[in-house]
């Protein structure tokens, strides 16, 4: 049987997600804002197409986005993780093996489906749409690197709705040859750029390279890209590059486990390795997940496998927070009675050191210990935009630092005073 | 007109594969058993699940009060007889979903309100079927 990789990836989720609740935004632009509404961190395909670049600063683009009759919201990660989870999950339920890669991403092995993997695509893509509200598209290949050029091609191709499956195409070298080559998964903008001064544009171009010369230029890294868009699988589930959207920390167990405590102490070693990567790339977190796993192939076994978003205050790097707030999604998530074969700790809602928001309010009496890198920081936006723009409560209160999130839509799935209301009337 | 979520509802599987126990429960069994999750019992696939507040009084008769909550359940099929959340001209609403001779209505429970005729022209979709009502006495 061959392998079948599956990209399941949800379109321009942050988006989909303020839809879900909001169906008159269907076909309308919308647009989505970093913590304290700094500048524009998602849009949905209409709000591309009006030319809003990812990254703008609000306050430059806003007069326009404005005119447009674009809909613009603060970043919602209680509904957004929730909503990832949700996704997950049903993938979960329906996939013989998932892995989870980004907060909108996930990788599934659909070798030997009943029915074979594009019907299977199908089914799964109008299923995750009907039960989450979020509409996902569906890339399929003999291998992970494929598998996500084909997710490509299906998202930007009308005629593929939503599932291409590269195996069966007729002419699979159309879809490489249509792919830049700083599109393929695993070579980063530095590599795109040396390849195109010597001519290699394409997905196409880059396969034909040697595999000597690949080797040499661009490490082993280049040349399992290479392979894999031969076709020849050289990434299994959990490893290939990370993704830019999000830190993920997992891990099978070597046994399966069953208690909460070993569960907690695995959490917390995950979230420590990834609090070690986001400092390592000076950013902070917005959001943690916390996933939990039964092992999908021992039949006859009863099945569990859940998600816990904890959406975080204040985006922070701050190892101890986000051990407190994975554990805590943990407990939510942990039932007894399930011989658990993996978890793992994914941090979204990245943003930069430098570009984050401090709440002092927030800080508890204890927090002596984060008083240097505090400093740091407030110095850093300080210098950035100017003095006081973050300061000491105790220097006076008026508003100007308090966190801006005026046009976050409501937590939905997560506060009870904030549910959807419908009328009966 | 669509009805909009219908999909793969042959394609199911059981969350954990045990049923909760009705009766009552034999000495003899070990104690495994957890407390009874209300969670499951509302809301069996919870990935599909969602809680929505009601306003107003046009379902009375279906047990459906003004500030009740209600479970929505999105991977279940809308069919006739099914009280829904339905989407009608951009508008969310809760009625029931009627059959009337060849064409859908969405019927309150209340005499003071009219039904809605689902036409051609109707810009209509099911967003969710709702399966319990949480009402506070």
């Amino acid at each position: 049987m061959p392998a079948a990789y599956a990209l399941i990836d949800c379109n321009n989720f942050y988006a989909s997600c303020e839809r879900v609740f909001r169906p008159e935004l269907r076909g309308r632009p919308v647009v989505v804002l970093s913590n304290n509404d700094g500048c524009v961190i998602a849009r949905s395909a209409e709000a591309k197409e009006l030319g809003v670049g990812m990254g703008t600063p609000y306050f430059k683009c806003r007069t326009m986005l404005e005119r447009q009759g674009v809909a613009v919201f603060s970043s919602n990660y209680a509904l957004y993780g929730d909503l990832s989870a949700r996704v997950m999950r049903v993938l979960g339920r329906f996939c013989p093996s998932v892995e989870i890669y980004s907060i909108d991403e996930a990788f599934a092995d659909l070798s030997g489906v009943p029915g074979g993997a594009a019907a299977f695509s199908r089914r799964l893509r109008a299923t995750v749409e009907a039960w989450t509200g979020i509409p996902v598209s569906i890339g399929l290949g003999p291998t992970k690197t494929l598998a996500k050029l084909a997710n490509r091609f299906a998202k930007k191709q009308p005629r593929c709705r939503g599932v291409f499956d590269l195996a069966a195409s007729p002419d699979p070298d159309r879809v490489l040859r249509w792919t830049d080559v700083g599109e393929v998964w695993g070579i980063g903008p530095r590599h795109a750029k040396r390849l195109r001064k010597l001519g290699v544009r394409t997905a196409l171009d880059f396969r034909e390279l040697k595999r000597e010369w690949v080797r040499r230029k661009m490490t082993v890294t280049g040349l399992h890209t290479l392979l894999e868009l031969r076709g020849l699988p050289c990434l299994d589930f959990a490893s290939g590059p990370p993704s830019k959207k999000t830190i993920v920390s997992s891990r099978s167990f070597g046994h399966p486990v069953t208690r909460l405590e070993d569960l907690m102490e695995a959490t917390a070693q995950y979230a420590t390795r990834a609090a070690e990567k986001l400092r390592r790339q000076r950013s902070v977190a917005g959001h943690v997940l916390v996933h939990l796993e039964t092992n999908r192939f021992r039949l006859g076994e009863p099945q569990y496998n859940n998600a816990a978003p904890v959406p975080l205050a204040v985006a922070t790097a701050h190892t101890p927070d986000l051990i407190r707030a994975a554990q805590a999604g943990l407990k939510r998530i942990f039932r007894d009675g399930y011989a658990y074969k993996k978890c793992g700790v994914m941090l979204s809602g990245l943003e930069s050191e430098d570009g984050r928001w401090l709440s002092l309010l927030d800080l508890p009496p204890d927090a002596h210990g984060r008083h240097a890198p505090l400093m740091r920081a407030v110095d850093a936006c300080n210098s950035r935009w100017g003095r006081d723009t973050v300061k000491f409560a105790a220097s006076g209160l008026n508003g100007t630092w308090r966190m801006r999130r005026e046009l976050c839509s409501p937590r939905y799935t997560t506060a009870w005073e904030e549910l959807l209301t419908v009328k009966a009337g | 007109m669509a009805v909009g979520a219908l999909a793969c509802a042959r394609h199911r599987l059981p969350l954990a594969g045990e049923a909760v126990p009705a009766g009552f429960p034999s000495p003899a069994e070990e104690y495994l058993e957890r407390p009874l999750d209300l969670n499951e019992y509302v809301a069996p696939r919870p990935e599909a699940t969602f809680f929505v507040r009601v306003s107003g009084d046009s379902m009375i008769g279906a047990g459906i009060h003004h500030g009740d909550l209600l479970v929505v359940d999105r991977s279940q099929e809308p069919r006739p007889g099914n009280v829904v959340i339905a989407l009608v001209d951009g508008e969310f609403t809760v009625k029931r979903l009627v059959r009337e001779g060849e064409g859908l209505v969405l019927a309150p429970e209340n005499e003071a309100y009219a039904p809605i005729a689902l036409t051609p022209e109707t810009e209509f979709s099911v967003w969710g079927v709702v399966r319990h009502v949480v009402h506070r006495v």
